[in-house]
């Protein structure tokens, strides 16, 4: 078989191959290419249709019910169209929650990153076996459900538990850590850590360490070393590892649940309350709609921000 | 002479970099590379010091070691009479160019330049200043707010010169500067690198696998293989009197003729002819007669003049390549093939493959190595 008998003659208004030899035209390389993309389409077409189907119908859904108008039996009419939803979002309840949920991200993603910062950099400074042997232990909590992790840290954290004997132990008296907000976010860091710390490792490993060589050969010192070209020549892991780290932090719903107890409501357990036991389904659709648009815009300027890391 | 006396005079008093029994060993107990071993030399303050070799014989090593970038397992290094050993590099007064030039992608050609400067605290418009100063010295003002990727590997090549020459280095160290760039415009840069250092009377240690380029640029060079250091001397010293076979070797084209010394004047090739030689070696001592191919005549068979009949050899041209300056002839003696280099005169005559020829040297151009 020939080259050119591969050259679909029908489809796409390329004309009939006359020439007998095999020149790479425009038109046979263009002919090549749309035939490999329509291939490439036919490949991916399952995982389309599963992403569709699973995703993207019930996305609309939500931001459909959120336009929505609640009925008296806790469901929603699919009529008579309105934002009432979303003008409630400006009540000083959602604000105080919106706030809380926003600083308590912002503290998860800040206590990330100067965790995994050093780590991460120790990690891409290694021989090929420790760092392996580093990944697989960051790796190691994904081999357990996320939920059994966090029961874990609840039997840790509560008033008989190990954190509190040990304090006691040593003279300290009793801790109350459990259902405070610094137990969610030691939940909240320690679930996300691995997120943070593999796009650093990522970002570092592949930067020239020649250029670190040199800017200590040109009098910096370790710290202005690590000021003006470790860090911004992996920014981009940084920003990456950042915004995967707040986005669930803004929104998660089993940590802050588990380990936070009822005096700490953060945004996702608001919306599963609007859900399930308020009933309100148009104000817990607008809630997960604004939510996504925030994650949505933080996505973007990532990838604005030329971050391919991950 | 008295240029070359005050050039290579490195052994006076207060070199600019003096290294004692410096070795460098890396990895552990049972892995031990011995990349550096008990290499001593001195390089005199303004000179141009070559580091020659092949790949991994330790030279790229040593620089790393002037520079701070490594340290050495056992030895003494001193730069300017104080001992720098243990020293980070931002503390001793070198400056490095670096093989591929490890330019900072995330900064302009001004910031590159300045960074030295700005890392010592010196003012931000100082610094500046400076850096446009050195900016116009490697030719390259109008580019300043260029990223280093916006530029061409000459031009790159340029900046990562001026961003360590802004400093005002004691030394100046070179690691392969001119590896990545093409062949004409790595001669352009030899010629530039040799004038900058001569006015700027800076030392610059230069580290290089090409003995070409160590040759024509250098004051004195080191020949180094295997971690050790052979020999250190000016581009004559390495040519015509390199101290064993690997030197002789290495530094240009030679013909290495195995040999058995027979007395203190003459010496005994393989095929059993005796050949008037020079040496300290004890008589019965392997040795090998270094030719340099220009060093041996061509001619017809038995037209040896009677003054070098003792410096003889007859035998057939199996190939003649003609190098437009030169002519390249292969002759077979029974046990050995010889290079010949003649220059391509016109009047001279040409040989052919299958001529029978003879081939004599004069004996001050024959020099024995020991093996």
């Amino acid at each position: 078989m020939s080259v050119l008998d591969q050259v679909p003659v029908d489809g796409g208004g390329s004309p009939p191959v006359s020439a007998p030899v095999a020149v790479a035209t425009p038109e046979f390389e263009a002919a090549n290419e749309r035939q490999s993309r329509r291939r490439g389409l036919l490949i991916a077409l399952p995982s389309y249709a599963y992403l569709v189907v699973f995703f993207a119908v019930p996305l609309l859904t939500v931001v459909i019910y959120s336009f929505a108008t609640r009925n008296r039996f806790g469901g929603a009419d699919l009529t008579g169209w309105n934002i009432d939803s979303y003008q409630e979002l400006g009540d000083d309840l959602i604000r105080t929650i919106f706030v809380r949920s926003a600083v308590l991200a912002l503290i998860t993603t800040v206590i990330c990153l100067a965790v995994s910062y050093p780590f991460a950099y120790y990690m891409a400074t290694r021989g090929e076996r420790t760092r392996n042997l580093m990944l697989v232990f960051v790796m190691i909590p994904f081999w357990t459900n996320f939920l059994v992790r966090n029961y874990a840290w609840y039997v840790i954290l509560g008033s008989d538990g190990p954190l509190s004997r040990i304090t006691e132990f040593v003279g300290l008296g009793p801790t109350r850590v459990l259902f405070t907000q610094v137990a969610v976010v030691l939940g909240l860091v320690y679930g996300y850590l691995p997120f943070m710390i593999l796009p650093l490792y990522a970002a570092i490993e592949r930067l020239d360490g020649r250029l670190l060589e040199a800017s200590r050969d040109l009098y910096a010192n370790g710290f202005q070393s690590f000021r003006h070209v470790l860090l911004p020549l992996s920014m981009p892991g940084v920003i990456a590892g950042s915004i995967l780290v707040f986005i669930p932090s803004l929104g998660a719903y089993v940590t802050p649940q588990i380990l936070g107890g009822a005096k700490t409501t953060l945004l996702g357990s608001y919306i599963v309350t609007q859900f399930l036991t308020a009933r309100n389904l148009p104000f817990g659709a607008a809630m997960s709609t604004v939510l996504m648009a925030v994650m949505l815009a933080a996505t973007i300027v990532y990838f604005r921000k030329g971050g391919r890391t991950l | 002479m008295a240029e070359s006396a005050e050039t290579h005079g490195a052994t006076r008093a207060n070199p600019a970099v003096a290294l004692r029994g410096i070795t460098k060993r890396f990895g552990s107990d049972d892995t031990v590379v011995v990349a550096v071993d008990d290499v001593s030399l001195d390089i005199a303050d303004g000179e141009f010091f070559a580091m020659l070799g092949p790949s991994g014989c330790g030279k790229t090593t040593t620089l790393r070691m002037i520079a701070g970038l490594e340290f050495p397992t056992e030895g003494s290094l001193k730069i300017f009479g104080d001992e720098v050993g243990t020293l980070p590099p931002n503390k001793r007064p070198v400056n490095t160019v670096f093989q591929n030039y490890a330019l900072f992608p995330h900064m302009t050609v001004l910031d590159n330049v300045s960074f030295g400067l700005r890392m010592q605290k010196v003012s931000k418009s100082d610094a500046a200043a400076r850096a446009r100063e050195l900016i116009g010295l490697v030719r390259l003002s109008g580019m300043e707010h260029r990223k280093p990727a916006q530029l061409s590997g000459g031009q790159q090549q340029r900046v990562a010169l001026a961003r360590a020459l802004v400093n005002r280095p004691k030394v100046l160290l070179l690691d392969e500067p001119l590896g990545a760039l093409d062949l004409k415009l790595r001669q352009e840069m030899q010629g530039e690198l040799k004038s900058l250092q001569r006015e700027l009377g800076v030392s610059f240690v230069f580290v290089t696998h090409d003995q070409e380029e160590a040759l024509t640029m250098s004051d004195r060079i080191a020949v180094m293989d295997d971690g050790r250091l052979l020999q250190v001397g000016s581009a004559e010293d390495l040519y015509e009197r390199p101290v064993n076979r690997f030197v002789a070797d290495f530094i240009g084209q030679t013909n290495l003729i195995e040999a058995t010394v027979a007395d203190g004047a003459t010496i005994v090739l393989a095929n059993g002819s005796k050949v008037a030689a020079t040496t300290a070696h004890p008589a019965g001592a392997k040795v090998f007669m270094s030719l340099r191919p220009e060093s041996i005549t061509i001619g017809e068979r038995g037209s040896a003049p009677a003054e070098f009949r003792a410096d003889c050899l007859d035998g057939t041209v199996s190939e003649a390549t003609y190098l437009g300056h030169a002519v390249d002839y292969h002759v077979s003696i029974d046990w050995i093939d010889l290079e010949v280099r003649t220059p391509a005169v016109v009047a001279r005559k040409r040989y052919r493959p299958g001529d029978n020829v003879s081939v004599w040297w004069n004996r001050a151009s024959n020099w024995l190595v020991a093996d």
